[in-house]
């Protein structure tokens, strides 16, 4: 199930732009990574990276190695398509199928892909919504469109589309940023359970939600404006926000820059 | 500096008035139409004008003067420019829909003389057209199977195309289609028919039939598709098409299962939309179809005849019964393009993006 991420001499570009230069890193499985830094410092663009949907926008593209366990998501022969399964992805703002229903949408993953049997799907789907902690809210009207949910519960019902597939690593992407502070503790609640199955890497703004829910964290920063990100460190959760190895964090973290 | 400081408190002393003015009633602008209307009238009678155009002209320059006077004496400059909007608006509105009412009142009342199920029923075989009889149920025929044919044609080829530029098409290519559609949406009827007639019917030597009238017709509709399939393309939110690949579906499938469910209700009405355009040309029917007074149901052989041609034959032939013919023929071609188009909205409704809870 969950796998090792190893990540070395990793950049990427948006056609002549160097986003995020040189990053080397590993992060462990059935652990919570969290990303922090100032804005457009290409913590985004990394975590698009490992799952190879940097290549999705125009011009974007990317050199160095991924190592998933065993197998570079960046070598030859390896289908964007196959790694988008194995690692799956929470976007910032909500966004369900707005044509299908909360069932559908749990169950797109799997439809879409042509990937299941008619008999489990309807398994797949109630495990996939009660391992999001939507089950309860939504088991009455999961033919509903899944528009009409509220901001916090689409966002449960999207974190439950990408674990229906049974990825091995869940990438999330500011995933509370537009969410209230209930909706964004439910979330949170629910990462740290889904760490006991998945490996998560999440891109947060927010410090104390990075305190609050990562294992390890990683900080990122840019000399300045148009130069490409780079990893500054990344260390135990504890240390970087109590004694972190680099000036430059420090002053982050306890909000005297960025 | 000081003093700038100390005349300060002057300007903000100047004298404001109370939050509430005199206000117009709600009818005020009803009665102003009205007298506006009366007035345009007698106007016009007086000077003996026989054009009700002339009148309703004088009646649509007398309301907004009219609003503005009043509003201006009543309420004040400001809400007099509101007004006067206001009024412009209205004024522009009952312009645009004075003659396509008229014209639907027209055409029905005129219509509705001889359309009936015999009308409908029949074919022109063995009737004089100078007189009465006849029906117009061979030019229907024709009308619905070039559409189709012209739809199953260009259909397909305008969203694949608009699929292409909205989702794959970067660079040259895609400039180039997009200029080539664009100069096509311009092409006029009859240079459509002409390039058929020329290699359809001149070079290949093939004899007038529907489908080659529905060949033309295809050409004017595909940029029609076109156009109005991208416009909706774009419209879908990239972050579904990034949901759909990042759970590992391929590029195609979320273009099938999500982009293009997402869009299918603008889609169906931009095709609706190009169909209404083809279903009233006339000029490369009358090229390549020819036109009949029989009833040919194979659109691949022979001449057939169409609901606008045949309008237009009726109204040549110039005797009472004739266009008494050609206006109801204009009935059903209105009702026939109408009644598509209500299907093809019900068809978006149904199919579009659901919200509620």
């Amino acid at each position: 199930m969950a796998k090792r991420i190893d990540v070395s001499g990793l950049s990427a570009y948006y056609g002549a732009h160097k986003a995020i230069d040189d990053i080397s890193m590993t992060v462990e499985p059935r652990s919570v990574t969290a990303f922090i830094g100032p804005s457009g410092c290409g913590k985004s663009t990394f975590l698009r990276t490992l799952n190879r949907m940097h290549e999705v926008t125009p011009g974007g593209r990317v050199e160095g190695k991924v190592m998933l366990d065993d197998e570079n998501l960046y070598g030859s022969g390896v289908d964007p398509v196959a790694v988008r399964r194995t690692v799956g992805m929470v976007f910032q703002r909500p966004n369900p199928f707005p044509t299908m229903s909360i069932f559908d949408n749990v169950a797109a993953g799997l439809r879409l892909n042509g990937t299941y049997k008619k008999s489990e799907l309807a398994d797949i789907v109630e495990r996939s919504l009660k391992g999001a902690n939507l089950w309860n809210e939504v088991k009455d009207r999961l033919n509903k469109p899944g528009s009409g949910l509220s901001g916090g519960q689409q966002q449960r019902l999207c974190i439950a589309r990408a674990i229906a597939v049974e990825p091995d690593v869940l990438l999330m992407d500011e995933p509370c940023s537009a969410l209230d502070p209930i909706s964004t503790l439910a979330i949170e609640d629910l990462i740290g359970e889904l760490k006991e199955r998945f490996t998560i890497v999440i891109v947060t703004h927010n410090m104390q939600q990075a305190a609050r829910v990562s294992d390890r964290t990683a900080f990122f920063n840019l000399a300045a404006v148009g130069q490409p990100g780079k990893l500054i460190e990344l260390d135990d959760t504890e240390r970087i926000f109590s004694n972190p190895s680099v000036q430059a964090t420090e002053d982050y973290i306890s909000g005297r820059f960025g | 500096m000081s003093h700038a400081v100390q005349d300060r408190p002057v300007a903000f002393a100047k004298p404001r008035g109370p939050l509430a003015h005199a206000r117009l009633p709600r009818w005020a602008p009803a009665a102003v139409a009205a007298g506006s209307v009366a007035a345009g009238t007698g106007i016009g009678l007086a000077a003996g004008w026989h054009s009700k155009v002339q009148w309703g002209m004088l009646s649509a320059l007398l309301f907004v003067l009219a609003t503005y006077v009043v509003t201006t004496k009543v309420e004040g400059a400001r809400q007099a420019k509101d007004r006067i909007a206001t009024s412009l608006v209205w004024v522009c509105f009952v312009l645009a829909v004075v003659p396509l009412l008229s014209l639907a009142w027209v055409t029905v009342s005129k219509g509705l003389e001889v359309l009936d199920g015999y009308f409908l029923t029949h074919s022109m075989n063995g009737v004089l057209e100078v007189e009465a009889g006849g029906g117009v149920y061979h030019a229907l025929l024709g009308t619905i199977e070039q559409v189709a044919i012209a739809t199953l044609i260009a259909a397909p080829i305008g969203l694949l195309t608009a699929v292409y530029l909205v989702e794959y098409g970067t660079g040259k290519l895609a400039k180039a289609v997009t200029f080539f559609v664009d100069v096509m949406t311009g092409i006029p009827s009859i240079v459509a028919g002409l390039f058929v007639l020329s290699t359809w019917t001149l070079m290949l030597g093939f004899g007038p039939s529907g489908f080659a009238g529905a060949m033309a017709l295809a050409i004017l509709m595909m940029p029609v598709v076109v156009r109005s399939t991208e416009e909706m393309l774009k419209l879908v939110p990239n972050e579904l098409r990034e949901a759909s690949l990042a759970l590992g579906v391929p590029k195609w499938r979320t273009i099938l299962k999500v982009v293009l469910p997402t869009a299918i209700g603008g889609i169906t009405t931009g095709v609706m939309l190009a169909i209404a355009r083809i279903t009233g040309e006339t000029a490369p029917i009358l090229l390549l179809v020819f036109g009949t007074k029989l009833i040919n149901p194979n659109p691949f052989e022979g001449a057939q005849s169409s609901l606008p041609l045949y309008v237009y034959e009726q109204y040549a032939v110039g005797t009472d019964a004739a266009v008494a013919r050609a206006w109801a023929a204009a009935l059903v071609l209105i009702a026939f393009v109408m009644i598509l188009n209500l299907v093809a909205r019900g068809i978006a409704r149904w199919k579009a993006p659901k919200t509620g809870r």
